[in-house]
C-alpha cells in the first residue's frame, strides 16, 4: 500500500513538472530557444495568487485566474522586450539573456515581496480521500494536479493539431522562413506560444505551492530546472514527450526519496537523465535526427 | 532584342481563352538591385509581368535568379529600385505582408512542413483566410467549425488539381518526390496569390512528368487567372509554356522577349555556350 501511495504522489508531482515542462518544450519547439526565465514565471504566478487570496481575500478561483492573466501578459512582455530583438542573434546570446531574465525576475520579486517565506493559503480544498479502509489516503491537491495535467494535455494536443493557430505553430517550428512566405504571422505565433506557456506556468505555480506551501522568490528555480530536465528527458520540442518526461521524473523523484535517500533524490533524478540521454540523445519521444549524407 | 524592352505583358497565344484582360501589369520591377558586400548579386533589374502571363526567368547557375525571387518576396530587402505589385509599392512590406498582398512561391529545394499532413500543409497556407479567433478555436464555437469546413473543402479542391485528394491524410514528408513538388505548388496556390513564383518546378522530374507539369501550369493559369513567373533549367518547358522570357547573367538582364527572340539572341547563346572562337 505504501508503494501505491508513493506512486500516486509521484504521478501528482510529475503532473506539475509536466505542466511546467510544456512551457519549455513549446517555446523550444517554436522559437528554438531555452527560456530559463520560465521557472520564475511560476514563482510570479504563485505570488499573484497568494496576494489575491490572502491579502485581498479574493476567492481562490479568482486568484488563480488573476495569476494566469498576469503570467500570460508577463510571458508576452518578456518575449517582446528581451527575446524578440534577438531573433537573428546567435543562440548563446539568447541563452544568456534568458538566464539574465531569470535573475531579473527573482531579484525583482525579492525587492517587491522580500525574502521572508510566505505560507501559501490552501487554494485547493484541504482534505483527503480514503481508500481501502483508510490504508490509502490521497489529498485533494494530488488529485487536482493529476486532473489538471490530463485536461491541459488533451486540450493542448487538440489545439495544436486541429486549429489554425496550432497548425501555424507546428509550421513555424519546422520552417519559419517558409511559414512567413505562406502568409503566417510568425511573430504573432511566437507570442502566442509564450502566452500559453506562461499561462500554464501560473497554474503550475498555484498547484506547486498548494502541495508545498512555502513561497520565496526562488521557489520557481528548482522546479523550473527539474521541469526543463523533464522536457529534455521526454524529448524537447515534443508535447507528449513533456508529459511522459514530467510524470516519469516525478515518480523517480518520489521513489528515490522514499526508498533510497531524501538528500540523494535530486542527484538520482539527474543521474537517470544522464543515462537516458546517453542511450537516447534526443530523449524518450524526441525525433532521432539522422544526418543526411 | 535590346535589354530595354519589357516582357510582353499580355499573352497572345491562341491557347489562352478569350477574356477581359486588365492591361496593367501585376508586377513591375524598376531598377531593382541588391548588393551583398561589394557584390552586385542583382543589378538594374527591370521586369513587367502581365496579369495572366506565364513568364520565365532563366540564366546560367549563379546568375541571380533565386535572388530575384527572394527580393520579390522580401526575404531580402532590395538595395535599390522599386517593386510594384498591382501598382502598390512593396517597399515597407515584410515577407508575410507581401504574401498576403498576393505573391506566393515554391522552393528550389522543397520546403514543405514534413511533420504535417498533406491537407494541413495546404490549410496552413490558408491561415490568413480562416477568420476565427483563438477562443473560437479553444471552445470549438460554431465559427470554428464553419471556417474549418470551408478550408477543408477548399484544400481538397486545390489538391484535386493534381489528383492528390487521396493523399490528403498522408504526412507530407512521406510523399514521393514528384508529389512533394506538386504539393508545394498547391500550398502556394492556397495563399490565394495573384502572382505565383515557381522555383525550378521541373527539377528532378522525368520527361513525362515534366510534360504533365507543363499542362498543369497552363491549367493553373487558366483556372485561377493569375500570373506565373518561373525559374527553370529545362529549356523545353520554358520555351513551350512561357510567353515572355527574361535572361539573367551575373545579376544583369542580358535579354528579354518572346521565346523565339531569346533563342536567337547572341548574348544568350554566349552566356550559355560561351563565345565563338575567332576564325
Amino acid at each position: 500500500m505504501a508503494f501505491l501511495s508513493f506512486l500516486i504522489s509521484g504521478i501528482s508531482l510529475g503532473s506539475i513538472y509536466a505542466i511546467i515542462a510544456l512551457g519549455y518544450t513549446m517555446v523550444y519547439g517554436i522559437a528554438k530557444m531555452l527560456n530559463f526565465a520560465h521557472g520564475d514565471v511560476i514563482m510570479v504566478g504563485a505570488y499573484i495568487c497568494f496576494y489575491a487570496t490572502s491579502r485581498f481575500q479574493l476567492p481562490p478561483l479568482v486568484g488563480i485566474l488573476l495569476a494566469v492573466v498576469v503570467c500570460t501578459i508577463l510571458g508576452i512582455v518578456i518575449e517582446r522586450l528581451a527575446y524578440k530583438p534577438l531573433r537573428a542573434a546567435p543562440v548563446l546570446a539568447v541563452l544568456i539573456t534568458a538566464i539574465g531574465m531569470s535573475y531579473f525576475l527573482q531579484n525583482a520579486a525579492l525587492l517587491l515581496w522580500s525574502s521572508n517565506p510566505k505560507v501559501f493559503p490552501p487554494v485547493v480544498p484541504t482534505g483527503k480521500i480514503s481508500l481501502f479502509g483508510g490504508q490509502l489516503t490521497i489529498s485533494y491537491v494530488t488529485v487536482v494536479a493529476i486532473l489538471c495535467c490530463i485536461v491541459i494535455m488533451l486540450a493542448l494536443t487538440w489545439f495544436t493539431s486541429k486549429t489554425k493557430m496550432g497548425k501555424a505553430m507546428r509550421a513555424c517550428s519546422e520552417d519559419k522562413g517558409a511559414s512567413q512566405l505562406m502568409g503566417i504571422n510568425v511573430n504573432g505565433t511566437i507570442s502566442l506560444t509564450f502566452a500559453i506557456g506562461s499561462g500554464l506556468a501560473a497554474i503550475a505555480g498555484v498547484l506547486l505551492c498548494s502541495a508545498y506551501p512555502t513561497l520565496v522568490p526562488t521557489t520557481g528555480a528548482m522546479p523550473g530546472i527539474k521541469a526543463f530536465t523533464a522536457a529534455v528527458f521526454g524529448g524537447i520540442g515534443s508535447i507528449p514527450g513533456a508529459f511522459v518526461g514530467g510524470i516519469l521524473l516525478g515518480i523517480i523523484e518520489i521513489f528515490a526519496k522514499a526508498y533510497i535517500s531524501t538528500q540523494l533524490s535530486d542527484p538520482i533524478v539527474f543521474a537517470v537523465l544522464i543515462i537516458v540521454l546517453l542511450v537516447r540523445p534526443a530523449g524518450l519521444l524526441g525525433k532521432q535526427i539522422r544526418e543526411k549524407v | 532584342m535590346s535589354s530595354d524592352s519589357k516582357l510582353i505583358s499580355i499573352p497572345s497565344k491562341s491557347m489562352i481563352p478569350e477574356r477581359d484582360i486588365d492591361k496593367t501589369p501585376i508586377l513591375e520591377c524598376v531598377n531593382l538591385g541588391i548588393n551583398f558586400g561589394g557584390l552586385k548579386a542583382v543589378d538594374n533589374f527591370d521586369l513587367s509581368i502581365g496579369r495572366t502571363e506565364i513568364a520565365g526567368l532563366i540564366g546560367p547557375n549563379g546568375a541571380g535568379k533565386t535572388t530575384v525571387f527572394n527580393l520579390l518576396t522580401k526575404v531580402y530587402q532590395p538595395t535599390t529600385g522599386t517593386i510594384l505589385l498591382d501598382g502598390k509599392d512593396t517597399h515597407s512590406m515584410n515577407t508575410m505582408q507581401v504574401n498576403r498582398a498576393g505573391i506566393a512561391r515554391t522552393f528550389q529545394n522543397i520546403r514543405l512542413f514534413n511533420a504535417l499532413s498533406v491537407e494541413d500543409n495546404v490549410k496552413t497556407a490558408m491561415n490568413n483566410q480562416m477568420k476565427y479567433n483563438m477562443w473560437s478555436g479553444i471552445f470549438r464555437l460554431p465559427r470554428y467549425w464553419k471556417e474549418e469546413r470551408i478550408a477543408h473543402e477548399r484544400a481538397l479542391e486545390l489538391l484535386s488539381i493534381f489528383n492528390m485528394e487521396g493523399m490528403a491524410n498522408m504526412k507530407a514528408g512521406s510523399l514521393p518526390y514528384g508529389a512533394q513538388r506538386r504539393l508545394e505548388i498547391v500550398r502556394a496556390l492556397a495563399t490565394n496569390p495573384s502572382l505565383l513564383l515557381l522555383d525550378e518546378p521541373a527539377a528532378g522530374m522525368n520527361p513525362s512528368e515534366t510534360a504533365e507539369l507543363m499542362e498543369n501550369i497552363r491549367k493553373i493559369r487558366d483556372t485561377f487567372q493569375i500570373a506565373i513567373l518561373l525559374i527553370e533549367h529545362d529549356m523545353n518547358l520554358v520555351m513551350n509554356i512561357c510567353e515572355g522570357i527574361c535572361v539573367l547573367n551575373f545579376g544583369r538582364i542580358i535579354a528579354k522577349g518572346t521565346p523565339e527572340d531569346v533563342q536567337k539572341n547572341p548574348a544568350v547563346i554566349e552566356a550559355y555556350l560561351g563565345k565563338k572562337k575567332e576564325a
